[in-house]
């Protein structure tokens, strides 16, 4: 490669780079400001980290969105895999094509369609039967596993497909019942698959505004929704400490995600 | 039952008809059909009824009226279009920025690609609203653009840089560029550069390499990534709210609008039954005409 050439390549990357991050790191330099007009600078403190660890409803809501999270999350990963499972190793069963496609609705679909219309079954369904009589943590938690099982789907049968059939039929030839084999086997050889999904699934549920915003009830308000209301009415420097806070946890974990990996991904 | 490079092998365990098999099929066509087919099913009921002041604030009455007033009413075509116009702008954009971040990915020595590509990864990670809550501290009036530009005595007065649809676009475009990055990285790290010296030892010129080799080469990361921003980017809310303004109606935001604000769940229901017949559907067909074939094997649609 000519040095000419690299040169564009490196200017390409800074430039693309600076976009990516410039943002975030200028919200994380001006959480550090004392004036309440949070781009003007005034001065260095620290204050508005101490106003959010004494905001309760903010302090509520990040603890609601985790435990949120947590649940759908693993809701979603039991769910998806069977999901996965059953396209990566039952074949051609009947109706395929409507359940990969209901599977994959919620990846397609604007998120409006899916809180709207989950909104309107629960409600329905309250007309009906008289449940769910209020909306709330167990409805955010159906909503956001619903969303996240495709995604842990996806990813299952990516890594069925990608190893040997052979290790399941040996196990099965050896005389294991199939239960046992998709316990003893099928599972540890998915199992990064498992944790990729459930981390994935995680982020969806933490990171969603628009699904909650339907289902949510008076009391079960999450902190996309805290975040979001207090944005709506303009900018707050607190909600700059919570970034700075979100961005340095997540890139923290996404190290320590990849110095466990290290050296298994060439 | 098609023949399988496995032959009859797998029957043992995969086969059977039996708890396992209703188990994992059982399960998954249960959630599917609870929480996906039977909600979009009552949105389509609803979208048959008339917006009423009880509660809840619909009754079946004169099918098609909520269909009549989308189609009658310019206000939600042109949200529509101007949904489409905006996505299809932003994922062009992103497609011009993306493309030579992937290469320079692409290109960059082995060991560094992991650590670029993370570092691309990443902002997807962080949450979505801060990203766009960043630009809002950046755009506004008395944001930190217009103060640079101000003390730099380029302009007098701050420039107009939130509530439009210039925003909106930097905005998806922000938030959704990774989407563009990492289809577009897969195709082009997957490229023989062999083809590449071959063209060159034939004569051709760079950029003429490009659009004869490259480029054709790379066509199935251009549509994912084109696909993976532009459809999430017409159906979006929390972008053209907080960064848009009257000029750049959204069909996701009218939506929103038409349910939260003005009570009519039936025109709401009616927009979300159009969108996804307009929308959806066409691109849940392109993407399954595009998608990899298994070859023989029986995996995957």
């Amino acid at each position: 490669m000519t040095r000419h050439r690299a040169g564009g390549l490196l200017i390409v990357l800074g430039l693309g780079y600076a976009f990516l991050y410039l943002p975030i790191l200028l919200l994380i330099v001006f959480s550090f400001n004392e004036s309440r007009l949070v781009t003007v600078w005034t001065g260095f403190s620290t204050k508005w980290y101490g106003e959010l660890l004494r905001n309760e409803r903010i302090l509520d809501a990040a603890w609601l969105s985790l435990v949120v999270a947590a649940c759908s999350a693993t809701l979603a990963v039991a769910i998806g895999t069977l999901a996965g499972v059953a396209l990566a190793r039952y074949g051609r069963f009947r109706l395929r094509w409507l359940f990969a496609g209901l599977l994959a609705a919620p990846l397609i679909m604007p998120e409006v369609i899916t809180g709207l219309s989950l909104l309107l079954m629960f409600v329905s369904m309250d007309q009906a039967v008289g449940w769910p009589a209020s909306r709330g943590f167990g409805m955010i938690v159906v909503a956001h596993a619903t969303l996240s099982m495709a995604f842990v789907a996806v990813i299952v049968q990516a890594r069925l497909a990608g190893f040997d059939r052979a290790v399941e039929e040996a196990a099965a030839d050896l005389g294991a019942r199939p239960a046992t084999v998709f316990w003893r086997i099928t599972l540890p050889l998915i199992a990064p698959a498992l944790v990729a999904g459930w981390l994935l699934a995680f982020t969806l549920s933490l990171d969603d505004v628009v699904i909650a915003s339907f289902v949510a009830g008076p009391g079960t308000t999450t902190l996309p929704l805290v975040i979001f209301s207090s944005v709506r009415l303009g900018l707050s420097p607190q909600v700059n400490a919570l970034a700075a806070i979100i961005v340095v946890v997540v890139s923290a974990l996404a190290a320590l995600a990849a110095w466990a990996n290290r050296g298994r991904f060439a | 039952m098609p023949v399988s490079c496995y032959g009859n092998r797998q029957v043992t365990v995969w086969r059977e008809h039996g708890p396992m098999r209703a188990a994992v099929l059982g399960v998954p066509w249960l959630w599917l059909s609870a929480f996906i087919l039977l909600p979009f099913s009552i949105v389509v009921a609803i979208s048959l009824s008339v917006a009423t002041d009880s509660q809840p604030p619909y009754a079946f009455g004169p099918v098609l009226d909520s269909y009549r007033l989308i189609v009658e009413d310019t206000l939600y075509l042109a949200a529509l279009g101007n949904a489409i116009r905006i996505a299809a702008t932003s994922s062009f954009v992103c497609l011009l920025i993306g493309y030579p971040m992937a290469y320079a990915i692409a290109r960059a020595q082995a060991r560094w690609r992991g650590l670029l590509l993370a570092l691309v990864i990443l902002p997807f990670w962080t949450s979505f609203l801060i990203r766009i809550y960043a630009w809002m501290t950046l755009l506004r009036p008395t944001g930190l653009i217009n103060q640079v530009l101000i003390d730099l005595g380029i302009i007098g007065a701050p420039l107009q840089l939130m509530n439009n649809a210039f925003a909106v676009h930097l905005g998806i475009i922000y938030a959704y560029l990774p989407f563009m990055i990492l289809p577009l990285y897969a195709s082009i790290e997957r490229l023989d550069p062999n083809l590449l010296e071959a063209a060159a030892d034939l004569g051709s010129r760079p950029w003429r390499r490009f659009l004869s080799v490259t480029l054709p080469l790379t066509l199935s990361g251009v549509v994912a990534g084109m696909l993976l921003v532009f459809v999430p980017a017409v159906g979006e809310f929390v972008i053209p709210e907080l960064l848009g303004g009257p000029d750049t109606p959204m069909i996701g935001r009218l939506l929103w609008i038409e349910f939260f604000n003005n009570r009519d769940w039936p025109v709401a229901a009616s927009i979300a039954v159009a969108l996804t017949a307009l929308l959806v559907v066409p691109v849940a067909i392109l993407q399954h005409m595009l998608a990899p074939r298994e070859g023989a094997r029986e995996v995957g649609p």
